[in-house]
């Protein structure tokens, strides 16, 4: 099995997560990208897992997904009340802890 | 260090073992302290201001003084060795073992050896040294030694040498804890009545507690140290009761000048205990000291400089000529506690003291076979003196503060010249009468409000029946007419002295001038009492008011010490007096009181003599009659037929006779004692000093002060420009600067944006990724 394939796979999710992080102004677009990276990382970790033959690469993922499902929960609570408070999804606009 | 002989007869000499009378007699001290602090803290809030807890815990305490008297006479008698101290390891082991040297009298000989089994079975030899035992074979038909009973407790060790405090119980300590608690317990009734209303009623009691404790702590001593400490807490109270009434102040000049005038003696205390201490090689232990003197291990310089010193110390606690001056004045003080003080505690302190370390002023004033010694001739004086002074005051109380001293003159006089026992059973009979005395005086002075006999008294017997009948009795007890109390004391006293040859064989010197002094002493002793009666309570009454009797917590008291003042002579009758039945009644005070073991010197004791008793009782009758016929009959007399007051009576004697008057003016000033204290030495040394020492301070320790001032003040104005403006302000600024600044350029990336925040992680996150692959 080549592992190469998964990790291009899995570094090119990653970019294209953090690329919509960091670019990105919706929020929801944002919680979205972060999704790409953790999926990304996922992937890596099955990858892995099966290339060295054993669970503990599945066990991880599994992990991850479920903090990610967390992560993902908080974060819309997040921009749900962003929302109610000033209309907008913009994260560009936060800036209230500016030093 | 010390030879084998000293060491054994030391530890021969005293038990652990006894009654629990005597083995707790802490107790008896410890129940009149607890009692300070109880009324101190609670008293206010008490009924009765806390004279209750303070009667109740005398009470006690003269409860269980007379349980260690009777346990005392028990062990006295019956102390057969049955318990396993020294010595009746060594009387015991010796008289059952049949190969030891025979029988008891032998064992009694000097330097005897004798087998010694202890406990653990081991058998050594030992020289023990029975001097005192053969003495007091001689002095008495017992066999069993007055073993005092002692108890030890380690209060601090200090350069290797343990300083013990504890409680040394025998004859002298348990005679004194039955006086000093019976006349405490008299004085604490009497006090509920004389001071009621008084605005320090509580603290009074308070202090009266404390008073009668710190005097048995003393009487009860068991190192120098000890007695030394109990002392000191004596004349601090003393200073408390006689400054009573402070806001007058006389009474707290009083308070002051018994305090300072008793500062000087105990110097020479101090100074006494600290040259015993270095020629016993290190020991304030009482039982110690008295064995190495006796035993001829203290040099005879040491203890001739160790006995002037104590006897600097009790000149002024015992009110002996010269430093006796301020006990007249400590009449400032409410008249139970004169009573007190004048009784039972503070000034026979002295007496005590001289009585509890007798060895050393036996052997270092060589009393035994000398006419002379310090002792006796300040007793000697003092009694004359005193009693000289005690016919010009008008005060009753100041006549009784000059009889006082005269009679401690008599105990200091019996102490000189080797007649221990003597001053002992006067300081106890003197205790009942004097107390009388002072308590009949304070029922006078309740009554008339004044204790100026010239003008406020007279013709008292009418209106004060009981208090004078008691006050009658005490004062022909103090006269010592027979056969009261004072007669039997004062004759063995006057025995002791062997002087003229009397007594002669038998005593310990032959003190012709003591004799001499203590006669006149006893003629002047009724002829002022009788003057201080006639004042008080026969002529016509000068004073204000109907005066009334006192009621019965002030009569009861006189009551009883009136009994004591007639009957307290009878427990000392001497040899040959009685016969019959009756025999093993005499000398009882001698035999329980007067301590026969290795510790006290083997003193001579005078055979009494009729003729000698005879002649002191009509030497002693002329000076009351004359003063009789002077007051009954002729100025009595003068009073009625010109119907003048008697203040207002020309003097004859002394207007005319210009001898005579002199001799008044003297005695008037007290022989120019306090003049000479104030107006002399105070001034010659208050004067040159004063100025001297304004000098010194001006030139010498104001220029130190300035400059010392000067200099801080320059260097304060150095290290604030220097180090603090420049060094510790720079820092501190420094520092706030740096972090401002930091913060002003750290803070351009907290722009507030979570992608620019993300944007930082992820590079951070590559870079660090980037070192990893690169470096690991």
């Amino acid at each position: 099995m080549l592992l190469n394939q998964f990790l291009l796979l899995s570094a090119l999710l990653f970019a294209m997560g953090v690329y919509g992080v960091l670019t990105r102004r919706n929020g929801v677009l944002v919680l979205m990208s972060v999704e790409l990276i953790l999926n990304a990382v996922n992937i890596n970790l099955v990858a892995f897992g099966a290339f060295q033959d054993n669970v503990q690469g599945d066990v991880f993922a599994i992990f991850v997904i479920a903090v990610a499902a967390a992560e993902v929960g908080v974060g819309l609570a997040m921009v749900l009340l962003m929302y109610r408070n000033r209309r907008s999804i913009d994260f560009t606009e936060v800036d209230l802890m500016k030093g | 260090m010390y030879s084998v002989l000293a060491v054994e007869a030391f530890e021969a000499s005293f038990t652990t073992e006894g009654n629990w009378f005597l083995k707790n007699v802490w107790l008896i001290p410890l129940l009149p302290a607890v009692s300070f602090f109880l009324i101190l803290g609670f008293g206010k809030k008490m009924p009765k201001g806390g004279a209750e807890i303070g009667i109740a815990a005398i009470g006690a305490a003269f409860l269980l003084a007379i349980f260690a008297n009777v346990a005392w006479i028990d062990h006295r008698d019956n102390f057969d060795g049955e318990t396993q101290s020294a010595i009746t390891g060594i009387v015991d082991s010796h008289s059952e073992d049949e190969n030891a040297l025979g029988d008891n009298t032998d064992a009694n000989a000097l330097g005897a050896t004798i087998d010694v089994t202890d406990e653990t079975g081991a058998t050594e030899t030992v020289d023990v040294e029975l001097t005192a035992f053969v003495e007091a074979g001689e002095g008495g038909e017992e066999s069993h030694p007055a073993i005092a009973v002692v108890t030890s407790q380690e209060w601090l060790v200090n350069g290797g040498i343990p300083f013990l405090v504890g409680t040394l119980l025998d004859g002298p300590s348990v005679m004194m804890l039955f006086v000093v608690t019976m006349i405490s317990l008299l004085v604490h009734i009497y006090s509920t009545d004389y001071v009621a209303g008084d605005s320090r009623f509580t603290h009074y009691f308070a202090f009266l507690s404390l008073f009668s404790s710190s005097m048995l702590i003393f009487v009860l001593s068991r190192s120098t140290l000890q007695a030394l400490v109990a002392w000191e807490l004596v004349g601090v109270c003393s200073f408390v009761l006689i400054g009573h009434w402070w806001e007058e102040k006389p009474n707290s000049d009083a308070a002051m000048k018994a305090f300072l005038t008793n500062r000087v003696g105990d110097v020479g205390l101090l100074i006494g205990i600290i040259i015993l201490f270095f020629s016993a090689g290190g020991t304030f232990d009482i039982i110690r000291i008295n064995e190495l003197a006796l035993a001829g291990e203290i040099s005879q310089t040491a203890l001739t400089w160790a006995a002037i010193s104590l006897t600097a110390a009790v000149m002024s606690k015992s009110g002996q000529f010269i430093l006796h001056t301020w006990l007249p004045d400590a009449m400032a003080g409410p008249t139970p506690v004169s009573a007190l003080i004048h009784a039972a505690t503070l000034v026979t302190a002295g007496v005590f003291l001289v009585g509890r370390l007798y060895p050393v002023f036996f052997i270092g004033y060589g009393i035994d076979g000398s006419s002379i010694n310090g002792l006796a001739i300040i007793g000697s004086i003092t009694v004359v003196g005193a009693g000289l002074v005690a016919f010009v005051q008008d005060d009753i109380k100041k006549v009784l503060a000059y009889s006082t001293v005269s009679q401690l003159g008599y105990m200091v006089l019996a102490l000189g010249v080797g007649a221990w026992t003597a001053a002992f059973f006067h300081l106890f009979t003197h205790a009942f009468f004097k107390a009388g005395l002072f308590l009949g005086s304070g029922s006078v002075a309740h009554a008339v409000h004044s204790f100026d006999m010239k003008k406020d008294m007279g013709g008292l017997r009418k209106y004060m029946p009981t208090t004078h009948k008691t006050f009658l009795i005490c004062s022909v007890a103090l006269a010592g007419v027979f056969p009261t109390a004072g007669f039997w004391s004062k004759d063995e006293i006057l025995v002791g002295t062997g002087g003229l040859g009397v007594g002669s064989g038998s005593a310990n010197g032959s003190y012709h001038l003591m004799l001499i002094m203590g006669l006149v002493g006893a003629a002047l002793t009724g002829a002022y009492m009788t003057r201080a009666i006639y004042l008080t309570f026969y002529g016509e009454f000068r004073g204000h008011g109907e005066p009334h009797e006192s009621g019965p917590r002030i009569l009861w008291p006189l009551r009883i010490l009136s009994v004591f003042a007639l009957f307290g002579g009878l427990v000392n009758l001497p040899p040959g007096f009685i016969t019959g039945s009756l025999e093993p009644w005499q000398e009882r005070f001698f035999h329980f009181v007067e301590p026969a073991a290795a510790y006290f010197p083997g003193i001579g004791h005078a055979v009494p003599s009729y003729w000698l008793a005879v002649i002191a009782s009509v030497i002693g009758l002329m000076g009351p009659a004359v003063a009789y016929w002077y007051y009954f009959i002729k100025v009595d007399g003068l009073a009625k037929s010109t119907g003048q007051k008697l203040t207002e009576l020309p003097d004859g004697l002394v207007s005319n006779n210009k001898l005579a008057a002199s001799g008044h003016a003297m005695l008037k000033n007290k022989y120019y004692l306090d003049h000479l204290y104030n107006d002399v030495i105070v001034a010659a040394v208050k004067g040159p000093i004063a100025k001297l020492a304004y000098r010194f301070n001006q030139h010498f320790l104001d220029e130190i002060v300035d400059t010392a001032g000067r200099t801080s003040v320059k260097t304060g104005q150095t290290i604030y420009s220097v180090i603090d403006q420049g060094l510790i302000e720079g820092t501190v600024n420094g520092s706030g600067k740096l972090s401002n600044r930091g913060g002003g350029i750290l803070r351009k990336i907290q722009t507030g944006k979570i992608q620019q925040y993300a944007a930082l992680l992820f590079a951070a996150a590559t870079v660090l990724a980037g070192i990893f692959i690169v470096f690991v």
